[in-house]
């Protein structure tokens, strides 16, 4: 080591320069790598024309994004990148300004973001419906109810474990309208049976499949989940069940840099006869997950 | 435990096929952690140097402050990165949100107080055994931390693997500023958090074993070109 320090004392300058060499050449390095990041990643990434939708995980994860968006880009050329968060997130991710369009499910607070002018327009465009899951044990008798809040109230008088999504996101908020129409305050029962994830659909099935709980769920995220363990739809069919989604423009005015052009090419081809056929035809495991309904 | 089993077996068959998906996704984790870490060396290794050599007031506190950032939730620099680049925050202009260098950004910020508080032990120890030699052939501060930064090379490359460990394991900054978006910022991480919520935790812990493989791969590469480096310059 004392031979080196001596050695690197005798050239101290050839040292400086070194280390300005390898300073320079891994800031080049990295300018270089990071310019050539977006450009290369694929195809998809290389058109120049694209938009940001905010959007739920249950649309994500469920494949139908998948299933219908190459369709739309390979007509257009526009390019859709996908941000999978809950509705709330979603739509506070719009508000920012940093999507072009939202497409997500809960009705009043679409309406709540198109009447504050953060969006231009809410437009239908599909739906399914949620269905309650449990074990098959089913501790609390639900099975084959066709009264949900009375499926609720029946989980909550025998304190059998029900998990919740407590994200804010459209399921979450559906299920907490459930519990006011069942008449239980859940606030009270929060870390004894009533079990609040914090987390997006497909965590808080793990979490249910692993503690042998009840959840409500979209038929489509259901429909392609895997690790199920003996958790089966117990409810179903309740018209309060039901669960449309709705797209929107981020509002222009208000964020100008939103590609309004190509966001509303993007609504106009989801709401349009292709669009709609599209979304009919997706289907998980032979069944049909959402149901086209713009008019 | 079936899922642990066929786990191997996801992991070899994507692997064999080639899945263009998934080598889009190794290329794209390279990039992002790789650019991150080179940024981040870049500015780590001369800052921790200088930190061992300058005395001045407060620099105890920088020095702890520096090894407490080793810690810095990746969640939460995540979501101040979210808020400086997002259209509403002070760089909106730029419109990097959502995008890989959101993520390269989001990284440097987390690896570079490693790098930095690694490197700043590094030196310390090696400024006082040999300080007093250097200070004797006349060499000012600015010119030790340079010849210590070449001699103590070898050590600090365990430094900057270090760093380069903490940005391809983290998913929670770069899920936040990148938004996992398929084809554009889907990296090794946030894809094992998308199956897995997808609950298929086969191919997740699949994922999982390509991402270790993968860091294996990178050390091995790293310490064999430090080993041939050593023996061709001493």
């Amino acid at each position: 080591m004392s031979c080196g320090i001596v050695r690197g004392m005798i050239a101290v300058r050839l040292m400086r320069r070194w280390a300005w060499t390898v300073l320079r050449s891994s800031v080049l390095v990295a300018a270089v790598l990071a310019a050539s990041l977006p450009a290369r990643v694929s195809p998809q990434a290389a058109g120049a024309r694209y938009i940001v939708l905010a959007s739920t995980t249950s649309t994500e994860n469920s494949g139908l994004f998948a299933h219908i968006l190459p369709r739309f880009t390979a007509k257009t050329g526009i390019a859709v990148r996908v941000v999978a968060k809950g509705t709330g997130q979603a739509l506070r991710i719009a508000r920012n300004g940093d999507a072009d369009v939202v497409l997500v499910h809960h009705r009043s607070a679409e309406e709540r973001f198109v009447a504050e002018g953060h969006g231009v327009e809410r437009r239908d465009v599909m739906y399914n419906d949620f269905v309650l899951i449990g074990p098959a044990g089913d501790p609390a008798a639900i099975h084959g109810l066709r009264d949900a809040p009375g499926a609720f109230a029946q989980i909550a008088a025998t304190g059998a474990p029900f998990v919740s999504r407590g994200d804010d996101s459209g399921t979450h908020r559906a299920e907490q309208r459930l519990w006011q129409l069942a008449g239980i305050d859940v606030r009270e029962a929060s870390g004894t049976w009533y079990r609040e994830t914090g987390a997006g659909m497909g965590t808080t099935l793990n979490i249910a499949a692993a503690m042998g709980a009840y959840t409500l769920v979209d038929r489509g995220t259901w429909l392609s989940f895997k690790n199920r363990g003996d958790l089966r739809i117990l409810v179903q069919g309740d018209r309060r069940l039901f669960n449309p989604y709705g797209v929107i423009l981020v509002n222009p005015d208000k964020h100008p840099h939103v590609k309004a052009e190509e966001g509303r090419a993007f609504i106009d081809w989801l709401t349009g006869e292709e669009g709609q056929l599209a979304i009919a035809s997706f289907r998980v495991d032979g069944q049909q997950a959402f149901f086209p309904n713009a008019r | 435990m079936s899922d642990s089993i066929t786990a191997f077996g996801r992991a070899w068959a994507l692997i064999a096929a080639a899945d263009a998906t998934l080598i889009e996704i190794i290329l794209l984790t390279l990039r992002v952690s790789v650019s991150a870490v080179a940024v981040a060396a870049a500015a780590g290794l001369p800052l921790g140097g200088a930190l061992a050599l300058y005395r001045f007031p407060g620099r105890r506190a920088v020095v702890v402050a520096l090894n407490a950032l080793m810690g810095l939730p990746p969640v939460v620099v995540g979501l101040a990165v979210y808020l400086l680049l997002s259209r509403s925050g002070p760089l909106a202009p730029l419109g990097l949100l959502f995008t890989p260098a959101a993520m390269i950004i989001a990284q440097i910020v987390l690896v570079t107080p490693i790098v930095a508080a690694l490197t700043q032990q590094v030196i310390e120890d090696l400024w006082e055994e040999y300080g007093e030699q250097l200070r004797s052939l006349g060499a000012g501060p600015g010119r030790a931390v340079f010849t210590l930064l070449r001699d103590a090379r070898y050590s600090l490359l365990t430094a900057v693997l270090a760093g380069f460990g903490r940005a391809i394991a983290e998913v929670g900054a770069v899920l936040i500023v990148g938004g996992n978006i398929a084809h554009v910022t889907r990296v090794m991480t946030t894809a094992i958090a998308l199956e897995t919520s997808k609950g298929d935790l086969a191919l997740a812990l699949g994922l999982g074993l390509i991402l270790i493989a993968l860091s294996v791969s990178v050390n091995a590469m790293a310490y064999g070109i430090r080993d041939y480096a050593r023996l061709r310059h001493g």
